[in-house]
C-alpha cells in the first residue's frame, strides 16, 4: 500500500526542511521526499496549501478510562485527538482506578491497540493512588509500557516525597512530571488570587502557590539529577524561575496550555465553569509571560490538559464545578489562529512545540520528515474556518473554554503509521 | 420603577435605582407603623424564599415583607428541600420556574449561585446573600439606615471594620457606598483583607484606632472564622482588642458617628454590649429598615407589572 502526499509545504525543523514537496509513503515509513514525484500504483492525495509536519503529541491527556467512560475513554479520546491533528497522546493516570501499577498500564495499552485511533503513550502514577506518601511501582510500570511519572491533579505536597521519586526516577532516566499546586497556599482556592477573586468573592489560587513548588521541583531535580518536567505552567513567576534554571543547566523542561496561552481571568466575569481551571485563568501579563516563554525557547511544548467532565458536573455551583477544559481538539486551531496567523510563530515553531519537544522532554519515540522514518503525520489546512459548536466536538464531554469561538486552521489529515486516523477532516474508523 | 430585572449585584443597579429603592422604602415604613400591616399591592403574586443556606433573619424579613405586600410567599430552605437529595441548583430552578413563580429570593452557599438561576427561570432574582460574594438588599438597608440617622450618604466617611475577604456584606456595601457618593474604608488585619481591596474601591487601612476619629459610620463585621482556611488572627481576646467596638474606643471618635452591625453580633469580640445597647447603635434600626427596603425590592420589580396593583 503506497500513498503520495503531493504538493504540500513540508515543514520540520529536525530534518531541516520547509519546502513545497512531495512524500511517498510504503508500508507505513516514509521512504522519499522531493519534487515531481509519483507512484506506480497506490493512493494519491493532493496537499497544495497544506502544511505538512511530523505527528503532533499532546503531552498531557486525561483519557478517563478506566472509571469515568461516560465523560471519555481510549476510543473517544484518540478520536478527538485525530480530530484534533495529533498523531498521539500521554494518558494521564488519575483514572478511576489510579493507574499506579504496572497492570494498569497494560490495560491502557490493551485498549490502545485495540481501541486507538491514535498512539497512546501511559503516564504512571508517581505514588501510590496519587496520595503522595508512597513510591508507585515505577519500575514494574515502566516495563508495561509507561513513559513517565505524574501524580498530576495533586501536587506531591512533600517536598520529602518528591525527593525520593526524583531519586528513584533517575535510576530509569524517566521522567517526572510535576503539576505544581501547594495545597496549603491554595485552599480551597478556585480562581486566580487578585482583581477577580476579589470581584468574584471567591477564594482566590495564589500564583505563589504554583511557584513555590516550581522553584522546589527545580532544586530537587538539581539535587537528584532526575529529569523533571514541569506541567500545564500558568504565571510569569514560573517562566522566569524555568528560564534561570535552563540557563544553569538543570535538566528540566515545561509545558504550557492553550487555554493559559489564550484567555485570562478576565473572561472569568460570568461564572462560567467551563473556565474553572487547575491551574486558574491567570492575569493578562502572565499570559504575555507564557507566549514570551514559547518565543524565547524557555516553553518546550504546547500540551492541552485535555480535561473532559460530564456535563452534569459542570453545571454546578463554579465553587462546587470539577477543574478543566477540553482542549485535543482545539489547540492546533487556536495555535494557528493567535500564534502563527499573527506571524509571532513559524510551522517549524509548531512543530517543535507540539512534536519534537514534547517527544524529547518525556522520551517518546522521535519522528520526523524524512526517508526512513515511521509515517506519523500531521497535515493541517491552515485556511479551514473552525466555529467552535457543542456539535463540533468529537470527545464525549463538551466542556470546553472556547465554546463559540471562531478559529481558522484546521488539521485535515492525521497518518498514524502510515494509515489514516483523519481523512478530509473527518475521524477515520479502524 | 428601576432600570433592572433583577438585583443579584449592586452593580445591577443604577445610583438611581438606588435612590428609588430608599424613597420607596421611606413610605412603606409608615406602613410598619400602622396597627393592620398589610397592603393589597402584590395580591396574587408569587414569591419564593430558595434558602439553600441556613439563614434565619434575612430569611424572615424578606418573608415578612412579601406578607406585608399580600404576595403569596414560599419558603423553601436546604433542609426542606430536594438539594439534599441531590437535586442540582438548575434542576431546583427549572422546577420552582415550572410552577410559575413571579420573583425569587436565593441565598447560596456559594458565589455566583443568583446568576446560575437566569437561563433557568423567567421569574425576578433577588439576591439573599451568595458565598463571601454580594448581599444586595443588606447594603441598601444599610444605606437606608445611614440616610436616616446622619441625613445624608454622600460625603459619609464609612468604616467597614473585621473580616471584609468573608464577608458578603462588604462585598455590596463598598461599591454600593462609592455609587452614593460616600467613601468606603475597609479597616482590618491583613490576613482579613481580600486579595485587591483596592479594585472594590475601598480605603485600607489596618488601624481602627487610626481610622476611627475621621468616620460617621462605624461598621463592625460579624467575626466568622468557620469559614477561613487557618487561624487569621491570634485570639478573639486580641481581635477585640485591636478591632473591637466598645466604651473607650467610642470616647476617641466623633460624636455623632453611629455604630452599625448586620447582626448576628458576637458580643465581646467585634462589639462590647455597652456600645451594642447604647444610642449610638443603631443595629434594630437596620433589622427594621430591612423589612421595609426588602418591600420596597420587591414592590419595583413587581409592581410595575401588569397584575400589580399601586400602593
Amino acid at each position: 500500500m503506497a500513498l503520495l502526499l503531493k504538493n504540500g509545504r513540508v515543514v520540520d525543523p529536525v530534518a531541516g526542511i520547509d519546502e513545497v514537496a512531495d512524500i511517498i509513503i510504503r508500508d507505513g515509513v516514509i521512504v522519499e521526499i522531493g519534487k515531481d514525484l509519483s507512484i506506480p500504483k497506490g493512493e494519491t492525495l493532493d496537499v497544495s496549501e497544506k502544511v505538512v509536519l511530523p505527528g503532533l503529541v499532546d503531552a498531557h491527556t486525561h483519557l478517563r478510562e478506566p472509571g469515568r467512560e461516560d465523560e471519555e475513554s481510549v476510543a473517544s479520546g484518540t478520536a478527538a485527538a485525530a480530530h484534533g491533528g495529533f498523531t498521539a497522546v500521554c494518558a494521564m493516570p488519575n483514572t478511576s482506578p489510579i493507574c499506579d501499577t504496572g497492570s494498569k498500564v497494560r490495560f491502557i495499552v490493551e485498549r490502545a491497540a485495540e481501541e486507538g485511533i491514535v498512539r497512546v503513550y501511559p503516564i504512571g502514577a508517581v505514588t501510590k493512588g496519587q496520595d503522595g506518601a508512597a513510591l508507585a511501582e515505577i519500575g514494574d510500570m515502566l516495563s508495561e509500557g509507561a513513559v513517565a511519572f505524574s501524580d498530576d491533579g495533586r501536587g506531591v505536597q512533600s517536598a520529602g516525597v518528591a525527593r525520593i521519586a526524583m531519586d528513584y526516577l533517575k535510576a530509569f532516566d524517566a521522567p517526572l512530571i510535576a503539576h505544581c499546586e501547594d495545597e496549603s497556599l491554595v485552599g480551597h482556592g478556585v480562581v486566580n488570587e487578585g482583581v477577580v477573586s476579589t470581584r468574584l468573592g471567591m477564594p482566590g489560587w495564589p500564583a505563589a502557590a504554583e511557584e513555590t513548588m516550581v522553584a522546589r521541583d527545580i532544586r530537587l531535580s538539581e539535587l537528584t539529577g532526575c529529569r523533571l518536567h514541569l506541567a500545564h505552567l500558568s504565571t510569569a513567576g514560573s517562566i522566569a524561575l524555568v528560564r534561570e534554571a535552563k540557563a544553569r543547566g538543570v535538566r528540566v523542561t515545561c509545558e504550557v496550555t492553550p487555554h493559559h496561552l489564550f484567555l485570562d481571568e478576565d473572561v472569568l466575569i460570568g461564572y462560567d465553569t467551563n473556565l474553572k481551571m487547575n491551574p486558574p485563568l491567570r492575569t493578562a501579563g502572565d499570559r504575555a509571560a507564557l507566549v514570551g516563554g514559547l518565543l524565547d525557547g524557555t516553553v518546550d511544548c504546547i500540551a492541552t490538559d485535555h480535561a473532559p467532565h460530564a456535563a452534569h458536573e459542570k453545571e454546578l455551583e463554579f465553587e462546587l464545578a470539577p477543574f478543566g477544559t477540553t482542549g485535543l481538539e482545539t489547540a492546533l486551531s487556536l495555535v494557528n489562529t493567535h500564534l502563527v496567523a499573527t506571524e509571532k510563530l513559524a510551522w517549524a515553531d509548531v512543530a517543535r512545540l507540539m512534536c519534537h519537544g514534547p517527544r524529547a522532554a518525556l522520551g517518546l519515540p522521535g519522528v520526523s520528515l524524512a526517508a526512513g522514518q515511521v509515517a506519523d503525520i500531521t497535515i493541517v489546512d491552515p485556511e479551514a474556518r473552525v466555529e467552535v459548536t457543542r456539535e463540533w466536538f468529537v470527545s464525549k464531554s463538551r466542556n470546553s473554554a472556547f465554546l463559540g469561538s471562531k478559529l481558522l486552521g484546521k488539521a485535515s489529515e492525521v497518518l498514524v503509521g502510515g494509515y489514516f486516523a483523519l481523512k478530509n477532516g473527518k475521524v477515520v474508523a479502524r | 420603577m428601576l432600570s433592572c430585572k433583577h438585583i443579584m449585584t449592586v452593580s445591577d443597579m443604577t445610583a438611581e435605582d438606588i435612590t428609588t429603592i430608599l424613597d420607596t422604602a421611606e413610605s412603606f415604613m409608615e406602613v410598619n407603623e400602622r396597627r393592620i400591616k398589610k397592603l393589597p399591592t402584590l395580591r396574587g403574586r408569587t414569591v419564593v424564599n430558595l434558602f439553600l443556606e441556613p439563614s434565619t433573619r434575612t430569611r424572615m424579613s424578606f418573608e415578612i415583607a412579601a406578607k406585608r405586600l399580600s404576595a403569596d410567599g414560599v419558603n423553601f430552605t436546604a433542609s426542606s428541600s430536594a438539594t439534599v437529595k441531590g437535586e442540582s441548583l438548575r434542576d431546583t430552578a427549572k422546577t420552582l420556574s415550572a410552577m410559575a413563580c413571579d420573583l425569587v429570593v436565593i441565598r447560596h452557599k456559594y458565589a455566583g449561585a443568583p446568576q446560575m438561576l437566569l437561563d433557568c427561570m423567567d421569574a425576578h432574582i433577588v439576591n439573599g446573600g451568595d458565598g463571601v460574594n454580594e448581599h444586595p438588599t443588606q447594603a441598601l438597608l444599610d444605606l437606608f439606615t445611614m440616610r436616616r440617622s446622619l441625613g445624608k450618604l454622600e460625603g459619609l466617611r464609612v468604616g467597614i471594620v473585621g473580616d471584609i475577604c468573608h464577608s458578603r456584606v462588604a462585598g455590596s456595601l463598598v461599591p454600593a457606598l462609592r455609587m452614593m457618593g460616600a467613601t468606603p474604608i475597609v479597616i482590618g488585619p491583613p490576613t482579613l483583607m481580600p486579595a485587591r481591596p483596592d479594585v472594590l474601591g475601598a480605603e485600607v487601612m489596618y488601624s481602627l484606632d487610626e481610622a476611627l476619629p475621621t468616620l460617621d459610620v462605624a461598621y463592625m463585621l460579624r467575626v466568622q472564622f468557620e469559614r477561613a482556611d487557618a487561624m487569621p488572627i491570634p485570639s478573639n481576646r486580641e481581635y477585640a482588642k485591636l478591632y473591637g467596638m466598645n466604651g473607650k474606643r467610642l470616647a476617641g471618635a466623633k460624636p455623632e458617628m453611629i455604630v452599625m452591625h448586620p447582626g448576628p453580633m458576637n458580643r465581646g469580640v467585634e462589639i462590647s454590649s455597652d456600645v451594642a445597647d447604647s444610642p449610638r447603635s443603631v443595629v434594630l434600626d437596620q433589622v427594621n429598615a430591612g423589612v421595609a427596603v426588602r418591600m420596597a425590592v420587591m414592590y419595583l420589580l413587581l409592581g410595575g407589572e401588569s397584575g400589580g396593583t399601586a400602593a
